[in-house]
């Protein structure tokens, strides 16, 4: 399988604070905002704009939570194994909140689905906005489109894209993976 | 870490590997935050029907199964053995086909024949959940009094639990010892010598036949239920009187007090109160009994969703008859 880097180091942080400037355009301070990361690789964008958020506003006081989506996917029975949960870290209601959902790769617009039907268990919010940092946007499966995208991606489907952060794989970076004749969606 | 069991049905905790067991830990936790939610519906299960077949009585088992099985959006039929054909002589095999000629999936059956569950998973096309078969296992209540345990105390090897009562009638001693040992937790069974199985010794387990000394050994005391209806004179007893039973071997507040230690206290319900165990140490802070109600219905769906997980998409067509 060979790798492309398609964003890197300064360009990276670049996107990140850009995707926070967005953000506060259409939130301002972001108290009344829930972030909120989808399991297993959301979480560490999340993790990341909160961390930016806080040094740009100066306060830490956000909203925000982190969604597994395991039980909600539509390939259940699907796969030749069910999935293992994430955990769920959500302390506050969504009745009546804006919510930005966050995950690092749209494309097929499944999990986002299946994050959005996970959201409604905790609550009824006024609106809910997406946040991505990649958006490969051929092959959508669902009618799901993004308020915010770090990085548009044309890619086919035999194509995968990987993010990896300083946190987890110990540098920031966005590749693209070409596989022979291997199918692979993320 | 294992994704997936090693088994296509649960007829026992014996026949379990400790990677089974801790995925279906590790299953159950997400469950239990779902069950924490303001709303406590996933949808994983439904296209899923499950029928539930009681051939003895149950009250708590049957709920919590069907409790968890409507939490993960699968249709349910219940059937119970007083309203139904069995009373007309049909047999165990016909009858579940019959329910599962309308198309059912999985099965979680209670009969109080040891090994029903095997059988019945050698004979029907159809995932089976063994919900209590006699005297042999109860494999969910083991699991989930384990889950108990593992939650209060953070760990399950090298913790010391005392199974205390009439071991030799209860199939949740059997699925505890199973799972106990299977995790590495030491084991001792405490009770009067008629009510202690001779096989005992062969399970990897201690026995004691002395409460207090029990009691200050373990770190986990699980107070069995005295099975009242075994009780009733006209076969062989096992103890002379309800009373001296619970002098010797019920907890009370007395008798807890003086080992002048912490312990977790469990009971698989429902409690004689004053026999094995008085109110005031059953609804003390050491008591976990209402945390192993609340547990039981993550570990029900945690077994139900990964079961349900093995069944390939296109079942269904021919699942009828074997």
């Amino acid at each position: 399988m060979q790798a492309v880097p398609i964003l890197e180091s300064i360009g990276f942080g670049l996107t990140i604070q850009r995707l926070c400037y967005q953000l506060i355009e259409d939130h301002g301070d972001l108290r009344s905002t829930v972030i909120l990361g989808l399991q297993p690789r959301g979480v560490f964008l999340s993790r990341r704009l909160r961390k930016e958020l806080r040094r740009i506003l100066g306060h830490n006081e956000f909203l925000h939570g982190e969604l597994d989506i395991t039980f909600h996917r539509d390939d259940f029975r699907r796969r030749s194994t069910p999935l293992a949960p994430s955990s769920t870290e959500l302390e506050i209601g969504l009745d009546g909140r804006r919510v930005v959902l966050v995950d690092d790769v749209l494309f097929t617009g499944r999990s986002v689905r299946a994050g959005m039907d996970a959201m409604l268990s905790f609550g009824r919010p006024s609106a809910v906005q997406l946040l991505v940092l990649i958006d490969r946007r051929f092959e959508r499966e669902l009618p799901v489109a993004p308020d915010y995208v770090g990085r548009w991606v044309d890619s086919i489907a035999g194509q995968r894209v990987i993010v990896e952060w300083k946190e987890e794989e110990g540098q920031d970076r966005v590749l693209l993976h070409t596989a022979g004749t291997e199918s692979a969606r993320t | 870490m294992s994704d997936t069991l090693s088994t296509e049905h649960l007829l026992g905790i014996r026949e379990l590997a400790p990677e089974d067991i801790d995925l279906i830990f590790r299953t159950a936790d997400g469950f239990k935050e779902v069950l924490g939610r303001p709303i406590k519906k996933v949808p994983s299960l439904r296209d899923i029907t499950i029928a539930n077949l009681f051939f003895e009585n149950s009250t708590r088992t049957r709920i919590s199964f069907e409790l968890a099985e409507k939490r993960l959006s699968a249709d349910v039929i219940n059937f119970s053995s007083s309203s139904s054909s069995v009373k007309k002589g049909e047999t165990l095999v016909d009858t579940v086909n019959n329910i599962l000629a309308m198309k059912v999936d999985m099965v979680v059956m209670r009969h109080p024949d040891p090994g029903a569950a095997v059988f019945l998973s050698k004979h029907v096309n159809a995932r089976i959940i063994n919900a209590g078969d006699g005297t042999h296992e109860h494999p969910t209540q083991g699991l989930l009094d384990v889950y108990s345990i593992r939650e209060r105390l953070g760990r399950v090897k090298n913790v010391k639990v005392a199974i205390v009562g009439d071991i030799l009638h209860s199939r949740v001693a059997l699925s505890n010892i199973h799972c106990l040992r299977k995790l590495g937790a030491e084991v001792m069974l405490c009770g009067p010598p008629t009510l202690i199985p001779p096989h005992a010794a062969e399970l990897g387990v201690k026995v004691e036949h002395d409460l207090d000394k029990a009691l200050a050994w373990c770190d986990v005391a699980n107070m069995l239920r005295i099975q009242m209806e075994r009780q009733d004179h006209s076969g062989p007893t096992f103890f002379p009187s309800l009373r001296e039973y619970s002098m010797r071997y019920g907890l009370d507040l007395q008798r807890y007090e003086r080992l002048g230690k912490e312990l977790v206290i469990m009971h698989p319900g429902p409690i004689n109160r004053g026999v094995e165990i008085t109110s005031e140490v059953a609804d003390s802070g050491a008591s976990i009994i209402l945390d192993q109600v609340e547990n039981g219905v993550a570990i029900r769906m945690a077994v139900l969703y990964l079961l349900a997980g093995r069944i390939p998409m296109d079942a269904g067509a021919d699942r009828t008859r074997v």
